[in-house]
């Protein structure tokens, strides 16, 4: 038998494949099937959609069946299916950032991102509404008092957290107190946020007397919420740091704690860096703890130590349930929607940020 | 600058469990001595004992005795961090600090002790160090690349380089060439030939080839069986450790006829 009679022979090691566009022409007829399907049961988007996405599933997957056999089937439908997942768990996010774009960037303006809701009653509103002027009042600050509490609380929870977490790792030898200590970092994950705010007002009224609201009990009921995730991050990236570096610098005769802030830490800084942000974006959107232990104010207050602070949840929350004017509720639900849309964007500019100091930190491997 | 080392009936435990029995052994300045022996038979943890590294293992503990020029590193009053200024050591598999740069890593002794040293008293130590490791003419054009760039071999040699800038008496090698191809082998062994012209080594190798390759003298070390303590079961010049050992154990060993 000669190579020229092989060559000429069909492969015994092939078995029939789906050219690559046949998936395209299944989508097709499985869209244009769909469109007519849901015509006759009362055509909607939605059903149009769901129609079409399992009629391409059946459909790629009966195909693949026929021509590539079971086991490229089974695989098809799996792949397609978790395409399908993904897409279903895009669509509630997509939803969240289009309504909130949709309805908060009107109220976006210069006034918005620069007053406060001082002097803002609900005359200004029904005038706004009936001359069809802008709208006044803003949340400068809510934002302010935001970026101060969540600044309060992180200064709180950060060495906390992370000396807590160095302690377990590199100090515990799992004894009663690294223990117990794990054992209450655990607990702590799951105290619900009113709670910790009830702990941080009663706390404080213990105190300084009954009824202290200020920024900075916001800021330690924060913390509370806080300090585990902290600790929790930070004690899974300094795990994850090889023995061998502190071995290393042991047998260069450097002492532990020096190993563990010059060695240790800053192989580990850029996953700590992002635990830290993640904690923060956490609770920079509580709402319920900061109504129980820094009130509510509409006018700017920088002072954290006195006098009552709002932030950005706790604005949105008065303005949708308690409106600045009763009969014009637009301009307060259109003050809301501007404040989500800044909480957001504060909460993305937070994870860019960690991001960035994430590489700026993290280890180097380039040649 | 080293200076020799002599073990007086040093017993090491992990916890309750005795990990290497009963060694004596004198290890003389500015000589190779390499350990060698089956796996598991107590060479690394024994070499660990020689600068204290062993105990930042939890619970691992010794008795008896390790002198170093007769001064006893074990004394209740020693701090270990002095005995591993003293006596520096190079590991398995290659360990640059990820975050520092070739010539940080070279002195990250100095530096992560904080003692102060001005630049050109620096380049010059960065020189020297990596000129002593055989690594200066492969680097001196990229000292501010990260060290984890290099490869494997050169990484071995810049922790060697790391390990004889802080000037140590002794320097602990534990199987410096087991992760590296045997060209990157040679320019290590040809340092270590070099090396003992101002520094004590100690080398634990599972190459025997090796061991009689740059070794004066060579300690045979072996176990009974496994929960046993490992011993050191002969010791003595690399020639006749490898030609006529007045042990059959050793023997079996380093011929081959193993068990």
């Amino acid at each position: 038998m000669t190579s020229a009679t092989l060559s000429r022979r069909k492969s015994q090691l092939t078995k029939g494949r789906l050219p690559r566009y046949a998936v395209w022409v299944v989508l097709a007829a499985a869209v244009v099937l769909a469109a007519a399907v849901s015509a006759l049961v009362g055509f909607s988007i939605v059903t149009w959609a769901v129609f079409a996405a399992v009629f391409f599933v059946v459909g790629a997957t009966l195909v693949t069946a026929t021509v590539e056999g079971g086991r490229k089937a089974t695989d098809s439908l799996a792949t397609y299916l978790v395409y399908g997942c993904f897409l279903l768990a895009l669509l509630p996010l997509l939803s969240v950032i289009w309504t909130v774009l949709e309805r908060g960037l009107p109220g976006i303006s210069y006034d918005f991102l620069f007053t406060s809701m001082n002097g803002v009653t609900g005359a200004v509103d029904n005038s706004a509404a009936e001359n069809g002027t802008p709208v006044l009042g803003g949340a400068y600050h809510a934002v302010i008092g935001t970026l101060q509490i969540t600044l309060w609380a992180t200064l709180i929870s950060v060495p906390v957290g992370l000396l807590a977490a160095i302690y377990l790792i590199e100090y515990g030898t799992g004894g009663p107190l690294t223990r117990a200590i794990t054992f209450f970092v655990d607990v702590m994950t799951g105290i619900p946020s009113i709670v910790a705010g009830l702990f941080a007002a009663a706390l404080f009224g213990l105190l300084f007397g009954p009824g202290t609201r200020t920024g900075f009990v916001a800021a330690v009921a924060l913390s509370v919420l806080m300090i585990p995730v902290v600790v929790r991050s930070t004690e899974e990236m300094l795990k994850i740091v090889p023995n061998e570096l502190r071995e290393a610098s042991y047998a260069l005769g450097v002492r532990k704690w020096r190993t563990i802030m010059k060695v240790v830490i800053p192989t580990a800084i850029s996953g700590i860096a992002s635990g830290v942000t993640l904690a923060i974006a956490r609770v920079i959107g509580e709402t319920a703890p900061i109504l129980v232990t820094a009130g509510f104010a509409s006018a700017i207050n920088w002072n954290v130590f006195s006098g009552w602070m709002s932030t950005l949840p706790t604005f949105i929350y008065y303005q949708i349930l308690t409106p600045t004017s009763p009969t014009n509720i637009d301009a307060s639900t259109q003050r809301a929607w501007a404040a989500a849309l800044l909480l957001i964007l504060m909460v993305m500019l937070l994870n860019l940020v960690a991001r960035f100091v994430a590489r700026m930190f993290a280890p180097k491997t380039s040649r | 600058m080293s200076k020799r080392i002599d073990v007086k009936d040093l017993n090491v435990y992990y916890s309750k469990f005795l990990a290497v029995e009963d060694v004596n052994i004198n290890i003389e300045a500015r000589s190779v001595t390499a350990f060698i022996g089956p796996s598991g038979c107590g060479k690394s943890t024994f070499l660990r004992t020689l600068n204290r590294m062993h105990e930042v293992i939890p619970g691992a503990r010794v008795e008896g005795e390790v002198l170093l020029d007769g001064d006893n590193l074990y004394d209740a009053a020693v701090d270990p961090v002095t005995v591993r200024s003293q006596i520096g050591m190079v590991f398995q598999r290659p360990n640059p600090f990820p975050t520092m740069s070739i010539r940080d890593n070279v002195l990250a002794g100095v530096k992560l002790n904080n003692r102060r040293i001005s630049k050109s008293d620096a380049d010059a130590l960065v020189e020297k160090s990596l000129q002593g490791a055989n690594l200066w003419n492969e680097v001196k054009d990229r000292l501010g690349r990260p060290g984890s760039g290099l490869s494997g071999g050169q990484q071995q040699r810049l922790c060697i380089a790391r390990a004889i800038a802080v000037s140590p008496q002794v320097i602990l090698m534990d199987e410096p060439c087991s992760a590296l191809d045997p060209i990157s082998t040679l320019a290590i062994e040809d340092l270590i030939n070099e090396l003992k012209n101002e520094y004590t080594v100690v080398i634990v190798t599972h190459n025997m080839q090796q061991a009689a390759r740059v070794s004066d003298k060579t300690a045979f070390f072996n176990i009974a069986g496994t929960g046993k303590p490992g011993k050191l079961i002969e010791y003595g010049e690399t020639a006749a450790i490898f030609s006529k050992p007045a042990e059959k154990a050793t023997e079996d060993y380093v011929s081959g006829r193993f068990g």
